[in-house]
């Protein structure tokens, strides 16, 4: 596993993308800290950049590297070693280059001009949104052989979650909103992981007029220790469950 | 050496191979020949494990090779196409290859001395020529003195020097005692090699015999006359 994750690394860095990625984080969190005068407006700005750049950038470099790897992936099969092993370092691979890129393009601004505590949980939520959609990005590519169709369903679900959920969640609490829909709102909200990135971040904050509405009754019913340990789990779990199921499709899939 | 038992596999509707049974045996040299498109590959690449048939079990020295890898140690296997990660050069594919395999063992440099391998280590794998490729793929074929040699149209594209060598180094082999399996279009190619022929149709096994036993059986002095023979008797 180390062996190919080695070789795995130094070809993603060798692509540079990765490289600009973080300085483009890196320039648009310096600005928004030194253009707004007070820390919390800076740290709302970055948010929101966070949120829409970061899973756009994981999904759709990984998809095509994804998509790049065939002739890798086609030449270790050929050499003892594990199926598995190859995904999993494909895998390992794109979430690290991901998560230093982000950590080193926005958690150090963090650092600088936000409480430890406020900057901590925003990496930590940043860092797993990367590698969520890195996992996503590996179930659309091995959904189809296509590259352009497989693009195609890693930007549909980018657009899904990154914008239209929130705006579907808000849809459907107006069109019922004479039942009492709170709980089955907050069960919906964990369908999305920026949804539950963004509800993490804002609890913590504290600015509940920007959270968007599903985050508005995510508090209103977990509280703020509850909130963070719930939104972490089911974090997680956006990680575990797409990735297993590649990995379950890639072992089963002929090459 | 190599047990195949009862396999078949779909693509789709197509079936590429169909209820297929043989066993090879160490030594010895075996042409493995039918039309296109007859599942001659997919056999390969089920030996291979990147093909997984849906029905039958493949056994490698006594061990069944699904969810195994470490058998995979005794072949090498040069593809018909080979493919490779187009922004790495020579070198960076050969030292990668040698990291993974991490073999202790005394390397087989010949191939690389014999098509001047060592002068295009800084080359691209995507500037190459289809011959380049193949020797590349050759040479690392055999680098690991691997027990188990599977050809897929191992001098396809080779100039004729180049293809001289890859006979002489697999002949080498024979005589070293390993198995190999090659497919190959060109019949008069494999005479003088091979010392068995397996035919293989529609995904499945039409004959499986000693070389010389069919040509006794024929009547004919080459290979390829007694497959053109037996062909022409099965279509009447």
């Amino acid at each position: 596993m180390i062996r190919i994750l080695k070789y795995v690394a130094l070809d993603i860095l060798k692509t540079k993308i990765v490289i600009a990625y973080t300085i483009m984080l890196a320039l648009f969190s310096w600005s928004a800290f030194s253009l707004e005068d007070n820390a919390a407006k800076g740290l709302v700005t970055v948010l929101n950049i966070v949120l829409l750049t970061v899973p756009l950038v994981s999904v759709l470099f990984a998809t095509i590297y994804v998509y790049n790897s065939t002739e890798f992936i086609e030449l270790l099969l050929s050499h003892p070693v594990k199926r598995s092993m190859i995904w999993k370092a494909l895998f390992t691979g794109l979430s690290l280059s991901m998560t230093v890129a982000y950590i080193v393009g926005i958690g150090i601004p963090l650092l600088i001009f936000t409480d430890p505590g406020t900057a901590l949980i925003m990496i930590i939520s940043g860092s797993l949104l990367s590698v969520i959609f890195v996992a996503i990005a590996f179930l659309a590519s091995i959904l189809t052989r296509d590259k352009a169709k497989g693009i195609g369903i890693s930007i549909m679900l980018w657009l899904y979650f990154a914008l239209l959920f929130d705006g579907l969640v808000l849809f459907l609490f107006f069109q019922f909103s004479d039942y009492p829909i709170e709980k089955p709102i907050v069960i919906l909200s964990a369908l999305s992981p920026v949804d539950l990135c963004r509800i993490l971040m804002l609890l913590r904050l504290d600015v509940s007029a920007m959270m968007g509405y599903t985050g508005a009754i995510f508090q209103h019913f977990f509280g703020n220790n509850w909130g963070l340990l719930l939104s972490f789990t089911l974090l997680t779990l956006w990680v575990v469950v797409p990735f297993y199921f590649s990995l379950r499709k890639f072992n089963k899939r002929d090459l | 050496m190599i047990e195949i038992k009862h396999i078949t596999k779909h693509f789709g509707k197509l079936k590429a191979l169909d209820n297929l049974d043989l066993t090879l045996e160490k030594g010895q040299c075996i042409a493995l020949i039918g039309p296109n498109g007859c599942g001659k590959t997919t056999l390969i690449k089920s030996i291979l494990g990147m093909v997984l048939p849906e029905k039958g079990d493949i056994i490698f020295n006594g061990q069944n090779i699904k969810n195994n890898n470490e058998y995979r140690k005794h072949i090498g296997y040069m593809p018909q196409i080979g493919r490779y990660p187009e922004n790495m050069t020579i070198g960076q594919v050969m030292e990668m290859i040698k990291g993974i395999r991490n073999s202790n063992e005394v390397l087989d440099n010949e191939l690389y001395e014999q098509f001047g391998i060592g002068k295009m280590l800084h080359k691209k794998m995507r500037t190459l020529s289809g011959g380049t490729t193949q020797k590349v793929s050759a040479t690392l074929t055999f680098m690991f003195r691997p027990e188990v040699l599977i050809l897929d149209e191992p001098t396809a594209g080779l100039d004729p020097v180049a293809a001289e060598i890859l006979k002489a180094k697999i002949m080498a082999a024979k005589k070293a005692g390993c198995l190999i399996l090659i497919t190959s279009h060109l019949l008069s190619e494999l005479e003088g090699i091979v010392s068995q022929v397996i035919f293989i149709q529609e995904g499945q096994l039409i004959l499986h015999k000693n070389t010389t036993e069919l040509k006794r059986d024929t009547g004919k002095d080459t290979i390829a006359q007694s497959i053109v023979h037996l062909l022409k008797a099965q279509t009447v």
